[in-house]
């Protein structure tokens, strides 16, 4: 029969639509409601100081559009203008300085485009699979591209001190999260950002300023970034101390782990995203990712980790952002035991749920990059699950 | 290369923002405080999400216990357990703490309140006093618990040029599924429509009476100026749409409701015996509540100092009555 949304002239064929004073900045259309940042209830004492998810499982390419893009924070998103921002460069320096916003935008700038991922993202399924969906297995990531100045600049001009070898970095907020970084890694590809896909960071992503610490643990890239001291020795602060490390299974903890360890996953099919159109043609895709540098490439596996197909990467991987990747293929409507491998530059590759264990125990929390397996069944539906 | 820009920090600047502490004891100004002080003080700022003996409450951190438990099953991770330094202690209580009330306290206040965590914890004796001075004689149990990064070593065998791609496992078995835990958000199931709205809890819904009382205008500078207050009763207290008892009960409606009137909320026997004696919370009630609520009530579990300044109070009530009405 033909389609009367073929033969039939249609209202929107017919009427107006929006004239361009109706959303001066835009939002995405209301049928795309369902595409937001979720939080899960039950993991924190309060929505202040929690964190919610990228919905992954509904986005395609690799940059994450800021009002997505996860957040986490530990007083809450503050609201602080340009104007009453300030940035200090303190400790061991030749002269201690003071840089308002003005004085940033007049550096010479760059633009890179990196990931961000909270060391917890996949934390909830270190003792076994939990969360029925990408965005809350792996949702804690976004991708950007940062606009501003090389950390390393603002310190040249205030001039570091021999001694100095570390830097601590703080934000403005009341939980003033400061973290220690080795002055070697903010003298490299460290970034103080006031842009993000092209746009003013958004309030929950640290506007006017924050620091970009590419393939780092996203904890450490300070949001409403106001202090930078150079010092000679870490300040252990709460969160490189009581968080942020990983206990293995005899009771000692690894700190200072500060690299995120090559990922990936399949964003869909998966729970939040499962098969509608039955048998035939099917894109299998999804996000890897490596804080050691560029992914070299993504292995999909549709029998549980049996036997391995290289995917196609849409581009080049490129050094700590994110790759989107692609199986195309011919689905014939058997069960599928879905699964995918990261390999990046420095010859890593992703490991399973066991390898991981087997190292780190169960109780690490952090950096659980383990491979994750979705069972999709011959109704096209999808489960978070586990195999031998 | 210089560009000459930004200008020079002066010390006064310095010294407000330079607050951290290390582990050698750098950064910690001059002070002391007590075990007993640090009770007192402690329950009245930190016992509410950490309970009088700093053992929690509900989701918030526990801060005493837990030693011995680091290679258990979810170990319990406390400053007696698990934290290395004191400093991290003290740093933290100074320039994070309290919640929705940082960097308030004096620091007599935190030496009293860190020698009070560490008298929970079992470290000092009642007797203790934290200062200045003896701030480097403490040492932590889990001083030596961790170790520097060792991935590149004990994960060597995760870098490998030629992972197996063919016949790597004889057989695969389902072992764990998440659909029988079911700890999935229910609105967020591929089988749950998209455009489905989050079911609103039922206890947020809004007293009928409410709406009538909300008949005269609302000064919105007034209300503005009670959000920004609230702000200080935000880490236990939800109001408006979609609102929650969390640590407080849900305040909607509180204008005019009777005391105690959140059902499941487990409030104190003082408070359940002041709804008997038939308290209602109108304006002049909730204002003496909030200008100090132990001493209005003695055995409030609402463990808030209370808003010194008449204008504050008046804005909140404002705000109170404002997003209940949204």
């Amino acid at each position: 029969t033909p389609d009367p949304l073929i033969t039939e002239v249609q209202d929107w064929a017919s009427g107006l639509g929006d004239g361009v004073d109706a959303t001066p900045y835009g939002l995405p259309i209301e049928h795309e409601a369902d595409v937001v940042r979720r939080n899960v209830e039950w993991l924190t004492a309060d929505t202040i100081s929690s964190i919610n998810f990228t919905p992954i499982h509904a986005l395609d390419g690799t940059i994450t559009p800021q009002g997505c893009a996860f957040e986490r924070h530990h007083s809450g998103a503050i609201e602080l203008r340009k104007e009453d921002y300030r940035l200090m460069i303190n400790g061991l320096v030749d002269t201690p300085l003071v840089f308002t916003y003005a004085d940033l935008e007049r550096f010479p700038r760059e633009n890179r485009v990196y990931f961000c991922e909270c060391a917890a993202n996949s934390g909830m399924e270190w003792a076994g699979a939990q969360l029925n969906g990408a965005q809350f297995t792996h949702g804690m990531i976004h991708n950007m591209e940062y606009s501003g100045v090389p950390l390393r600049t603002l310190l040249e001009e205030a001039g570091v001190n021999p001694a100095g070898k570390w830097v601590y970095v703080e934000g403005a907020d009341a939980s003033s999260n400061g973290r220690s970084i080795p002055l070697e890694k903010a003298m490299d590809d460290v970034l103080v950002a006031f842009k993000a896909n092209g746009e003013a960071l958004r309030k929950e992503h640290g506007y006017p300023v924050r620091l970009v610490v590419p393939g780092w643990e996203g904890n450490m890239w300070i949001k409403w970034l106001r202090r930078v001291e150079v010092m000679d020795q870490p300040v252990e602060s709460r969160e490189e101390t009581s968080k942020y490390t990983d206990t293995l299974a005899d009771g000692t903890s690894r700190k200072w782990t500060w690299e995120m360890d090559a990922k990936s996953v399949v964003t869909s099919p998966s729970p939040q995203s499962p098969i509608k159109h039955g048998t035939g043609p099917l894109v299998i895709t999804g996000l890897a990712w490596s804080g050691r540098g560029a992914i070299t490439g993504v292995d999909v596996s549709v029998d549980g980790g049996k036997s391995w197909t290289e995917a196609r990467l849409a581009a080049p991987g490129t050094d700590k952002a994110l790759t989107r990747f692609y199986l195309d293929t011919n689905w014939d409507g058997s069960e599928m035991l879905l699964q995918s491998r990261a390999r990046d530059a420095s010859g890593y590759v992703q490991p399973t749920k066991a390898q991981l264990r087997e190292v780190r125990g169960l109780n690490s929390i952090y950096h659980n990059n383990a491979i994750q397996t979705w069972w999709v069944k011959a109704s096209g539906e999808a489960e978070n699950v586990e195999v031998s | 290369e210089k560009f000459g820009l930004g200008r020079p920090a002066l010390p006064k600047e310095i010294a407000a923002w330079d607050l951290d502490v290390a582990p050698d004891g750098t950064g910690v100004p001059k002070g002391s405080g007590d075990v007993f002080t640090g009770e007192e003080v402690f329950a009245e700022k930190c016992a509410v999400c950490h309970g009088d003996f700093a053992e929690g409450v509900g989701n918030w951190p526990k801060l005493a216990g837990g030693q011995g438990t680091l290679d258990h099953d979810d170990p319990l991770k406390t400053v007696g357990s698990y934290w290395p330094y004191l400093s991290t202690t003290w740093d933290y209580v100074n320039r994070s703490m309290p919640f929705g009330d940082a960097q308030s306290l004096t620091p007599d206040e935190v030496y009293a309140i860190v020698a009070y965590i560490l008298y929970s914890n079992d470290l000092v004796d009642d007797e203790f006093v934290l200062s200045d001075a003896t701030f480097n004689e403490v040492e932590l149990p889990n001083a030596d618990g961790f170790i520097l990064d060792d991935r590149q070593e004990a994960e060597a065998h995760f870098w490998n040029p030629e992972p197996c791609m063919e016949n790597c496992k004889e057989s695969v078995e389902i072992t764990m599924r998440a659909m029988v835990l079911d700890v999935t958000p229910e609105e967020d199931r591929a089988d749950a429509p998209a455009d489905v709205e989050p079911v609103q809890d039922a206890a947020a819904e809004q007293p009928a009476e409410v709406s009538d009382e909300v008949v005269v205008a609302l000064d919105p500078e007034l209300v503005a100026k009670g959000e920004k207050t609230f702000r200080k009763c935000k880490s236990c207290h939800q109001i408006g749409a979609g609102a929650k008892s969390k640590t407080g009960p849900i305040l909607n409606g509180i204008i005019g409701a009777p005391a105690a009137h959140v059902e499941g909320f487990r409030y104190s026997k003082a408070m359940k015996a002041a709804a008997e004696d038939g308290l209602v919370w109108d304006e002049a009630e909730l204002a003496a509540f909030l200008a100090k609520p132990k001493t209005y009530m003695k055995g409030t579990k609402m463990s808030f100092a209370g808003l010194k300044k008449d204008a504050d109070i008046e804005a909140v009530i404002a705000y109170l009555k404002a997003a209940t009405a949204e």
